[in-house]
């Protein structure tokens, strides 16, 4: 089954660029570590997700560029095309000459309905280039304009348009202090809409990515690119092929409702974090052999400790003794140290991957109380490594990881909505208080419900 | 993309305009190395085929033909004009885009505004909507002006309303010179008040800019070129102030080399809406980011480095010390201290080869010495264009809201009471029709409205910040 890319504005653009460049290089890396045979199914499950063949040969991203201005959608079209290996179709961008403004209002109440015929029309015709469906993976940040409102205005489209179809939203959390003045406001109302229509969130805040950049992969001068190359890795260690049941031969064919299924079993609670280890520079690469024992223990206790990544974490976290749940808010301020969890999912790939233990995943104090670790907990094992990591060990986790800045987002957004700063600029585009407000009960209700898990 | 069309009004406004102009064309021929007419080039200029009669065919890809300005210069005296269309710049001007008359103002608000006014209103329109129509998607009007003078002033803010009206979706943009405390018009502060009570009204965001701010930034740059410390030679086109390279070989006058600055301020504004870069800007998003209540609308502009020193190799440290400068009091192209007033929000537009990591490293290093207000704590916007301007390796652009321009309009308040309750020169103002004492009543009460605002939003500065108490949600 395939899954349908939606790239929305500069930052959504600029991601699926790498993750699709991250999809293939991976496919096609000779070092899998597996026969040949294996490696040609790997490359076939790939391409029939995230690929379409094309007469001249060069597979075509099943993917769809918006963007309200042309600068960053001319540049990724480019670029594809003068990899050489893939390519973004020949038809397969819209984009409009004003941008944004970085006004959700204007994204979604002014691009979206003037816009909505074309992009959808869009969107159907790639999907009719689908054997069969998975569903949608719509990467978008939330502290812009384009990303953020008119991606919540076609979430909502695709819900009422294709409502058999699975919607992952993978969002960008924007740097704490700030690179969008207004980024609280869009990404309250971004969130709240998001909340109502797409079946996932997938997560990636750039502090973490940035800290990863600097602390592990060692880059003096982070850009971007950099930012959205580790990004793209984690989105591979997860979306690339993997086996459906343990020691077969036979890949998953439905990677968007497999993880949705695994991960979301209450409507209630739809953010998804990845972490993924190892995570470094090439150079230190050569010199560094994992075990899985090793591997397991780190991102168990990255999970518990609510720590992003392998560096500095906090190994004095333990699951409670009594699973006793704490009522209202006076936990969040006191230091939430453990993370429980709601659901996980951890991917292994590589070498020896039959041999690795679980058992520490599957420890009842890690999970809520109303679900079992036999219904919240599961493993995917592939033979077939990731990227040049003869180990690799991905985690997909539901859980309070994303408590503490969501609580800080509505925070901020409250304390300027409460002064008025900056509402003119969104009700000039049709937004209401109303609408605000709205938002915010949503969003505090979400905050509440993971509190008190 | 789109395209922003400049609106260049009286002697002042004429003057930087042509700085401008000249600048641009550089900074394009240094970026466009193939002579294509591209995206780029199309959001300030046109691309036209002269030898077609009538309006010039407009041609919209390919090889450049002519490059037309997409401006409108409008002075009520000839001198400048003419100057303009004598020099090396005559041909990027569309002739039919000029509106002249021979008398001037005569440093009056109100004949500026209310004799020209009314007098050039359908002519002024005429060229605006042609200029317009020349647009595939227009999305901002430039205007340049001084406060002080009378056509500027008084021409120039008419010229607001009318593009209200005419063209509401459009931002307008205003770099306004205010008279400096050693002006020499006397009636300066009559003018610059009228014209402020417009710019309250109907401006989406004003530069403010003063010459004695323009003057010492000048000395300082001289005091470095001539103080012959070892080893500090400076590229010659990196100086802020130089025309080096631009098309107009002109004897460097006093005001060029200030003119100059506020070109490249207006460059360094749009460059991340003209060129690529990792985190684009476009100017749709300065007005939605800067301006938190539609009154408070004056943003402090400040540009670093103003030279580029001949050695390749660029630390770290000098790259920060451009951040640090752009903070510093004598960095601002208006009298202002950013740093011990209030902000409510700053923009930083960087240039060139500086990433996210210096953006951040900065942002951290710098924060914990400025005072945001308590609603926007983190109040930064950030962009990162990777064309850097011409002879530099990367350049900053900080545009700041801050309650650092109070003191400004306190002072143009004080010498403005100083006139009118001797009634001095009154009569020039009250004898033109449509004015009456009413007119400057209403436009100190609105200047003083404005003061009021700023005066509020300072009283909060010292108290703590406090959390509004949050929803309440029934589990």
């Amino acid at each position: 089954m395939s899954v349908v890319t939606v790239q929305l504005g500069q930052c959504g653009n600029q991601i699926g660029f790498e993750v699709f460049d991250a999809l293939y290089t991976d496919s096609h890396c000779p070092q899998g570590l597996c026969s040949k045979r294996e490696n040609e199914a790997y490359q076939a499950s790939c391409k029939e997700r995230f690929f379409s063949e094309e007469e001249n040969g060069v597979p075509s991203a099943r993917a769809i560029l918006v963007d309200m201005e042309p600068k960053v959608t001319n540049q990724t079209l480019s670029k594809a095309a003068q990899s050489g290996r893939w390519k973004y179709g020949q038809h397969s961008c819209f984009c409009q000459k004003q941008g944004s403004g970085n006004n959700w209002a204007y994204g979604y109440s002014v691009h979206g309905p003037r816009h909505e015929e074309s992009i959808m029309n869009l969107i159907q015709k790639e999907v009719e280039k689908c054997d069969s469906l998975s569903g949608f993976f719509i990467i978008m940040s939330m502290a812009g304009g384009t990303g953020s409102g008119l991606g919540a205005f076609v979430t909502q489209n695709l819900q009422d348009q294709y409502s058999n179809s699975l919607k992952m939203n993978h969002i960008i959390w924007p740097y704490e202090t700030g690179e969008v003045i207004v980024q609280n406001y869009n990404s309250i109302l971004t969130l709240s809409h998001l909340y109502r229509s797409s079946d996932a969130l997938l997560v990636h805040e750039n502090d973490a990515v940035h800290k990863i950049c600097a602390k592990l992969m060692n880059i003096k001068q982070i850009s971007f690119s950099d930012i959205n190359q580790v990004l793209a890795h984690q989105l591979g260690s997860v979306f690339q092929p993997t086996y459906s049941v343990e020691g077969s031969c036979h890949y998953r064919r439905n990677p968007l409702g497999d993880l949705m299924e695994n991960l979301v079993p209450h409507p209630e609670f739809k953010m998804l974090g990845i972490r993924n280890i190892p995570q470094m520079s090439e150079n230190s690469l050569a010199y560094s052999t994992f075990t899985w024992a090793g591997l397991l223990k780190h991102l168990r206790q990255m999970l518990i400790s609510n720590s992003k990544m392998e560096e500095g974490i906090d190994w004095q976290v333990r699951p409670p003794l009594s699973r006793l749940p704490t009522l209202g808010k006076a936990s969040l301020n006191r230091e939430l140290q453990f993370n429980t969890s709601i659901a996980n999912l951890v991917i292994l790939r590589g070498k020896d991957v039959h041999s690795a233990d679980l058992g520490g995943f599957k420890d009842p104090a890690l999970y809520t109380s109303w679900l079992k670790p036999i219904n919240a907990f599961n493993v995917w094992k592939t033979q077939r490594a990731f990227s040049k990591y003869e180990k690799s060990a991905a985690l997909v986790s539901n859980s309070q990881f994303l408590l503490k800045p969501l609580d800080t987002i509505v925070g901020k957004a409250w304390n300027m909505f409460a002064s008025k700063a900056y509402i003119h600029q969104y009700t000039k585009f049709g937004l209401e208080e109303e609408d605000f407000l709205d938002s915010f009960t949503l969003l505090e209700q979400v905050v509440a419900s993971y509190c008190n898990l | 993309m789109t395209q922003s069309v400049v609106v260049q009004v009286g002697q002042c406004g004429n003057q930087i305009g042509c700085c401008f102009w000249d600048l641009a064309l550089r900074e394009h021929a240094a970026v466009n190395q193939k002579g294509i007419y591209d995206e780029a080039l199309s959001s300030f200029f046109r691309n036209v085929d002269t030898r077609v009669v009538g309006d010039g065919g407009s041609i919209s890809k390919g090889k450049i033909c002519t490059l037309k300005a997409r401006a409108v210069l409008i002075d009520m005296e000839e001198g400048v004009v003419n100057e303009i269309l004598q020099g090396p710049l005559r041909d990027v001007f569309d002739s039919k885009q000029l509106i002249t008359d021979i008398s001037g103002s005569g440093n009056n608000w109100a004949v500026g505004h209310k004799v020209f006014g009314s007098l050039y209103q359908e002519k002024i329109l005429e060229k605006l909507r042609k200029s317009a129509e020349h647009c595939d998607c227009l999305q901002c009007f430039f205007i340049i002006h001084s406060m002080g003078g009378g056509t500027g002033s008084g021409l120039g803010t008419f010229l607001l309303k009318m593009l209200e009206d005419e063209f509401p979706e459009v931002y307008r943009f205003v770099t306004s010179v205010y008279p400096s405390g050693e002006d020499d018009v006397i009636t300066s502060p009559y003018n610059s008040i009228l014209a402020m009570k417009e710019l309250n009204e109907h401006a989406d965001c004003v530069l403010p800019i003063d010459n004695q701010s323009l003057f010492d930034i000048i000395s300082k740059i001289d005091l470095m070129v001539n103080s012959g410390k070892l080893g500090t030679t400076i590229k010659p086109k990196s100086l802020i102030t130089s025309s080096a390279g631009a098309v107009k070989k002109r004897h460097q006058k006093p005001f060029d080399a200030m003119n100059n600055i506020v070109a490249n301020l207006l460059l360094n504004l749009t460059s991340s809406a003209r060129f690529e870069g990792s985190l684009n800007m476009d100017l749709n998003e300065i007005s939605m980011n800067l301006v938190p209540f539609p009154q408070l609308h004056y943003l402090v502009s400040s540009l670093t480095p103003l030279y580029t020193l001949a050695d390749v190799n660029i630390p770290t440290r000098r790259l920060d010390q451009m951040f640090s400068d752009a903070f510093s009091k004598d960095h601002q192209l208006i009298r202002a201290d950013p740093k011990h007033s209030l902000y409510l929000a700053c923009a930083l537009m960087v240039r060139g080869n500086v990433q996210v990591s210096d953006l951040r490293r900065n942002i951290e290093r710098l924060k914990p010495s400025l005072q945001f207000v308590s609603w926007n704590q983190e109040g930064w916007k950030t962009s990162l264009c990777s064309v850097p301007p011409v002879g530099h390796s990367h350049s900053l652009l900080a545009l700041a809201n801050n309650t650092c321009v109070k003191p400004t309009f306190m002072e143009l308040r004080e010498r403005f009471m100083r006139l009118y309750k001797k009634k001095a020169h009154l009569h020039h103002y009250l004898q033109i029709e449509g004015m009456e004492e009413s007119c400057f009543m209403e436009a100190l009460s609105s200047l003083s409205g404005l003061i009021e605002e700023y005066n509020q939003l300072d009283a909060t500065k010292s108290m703590p910040v406090e959390d509004f108490p949050r929803l309440s949600v029934a589990m």
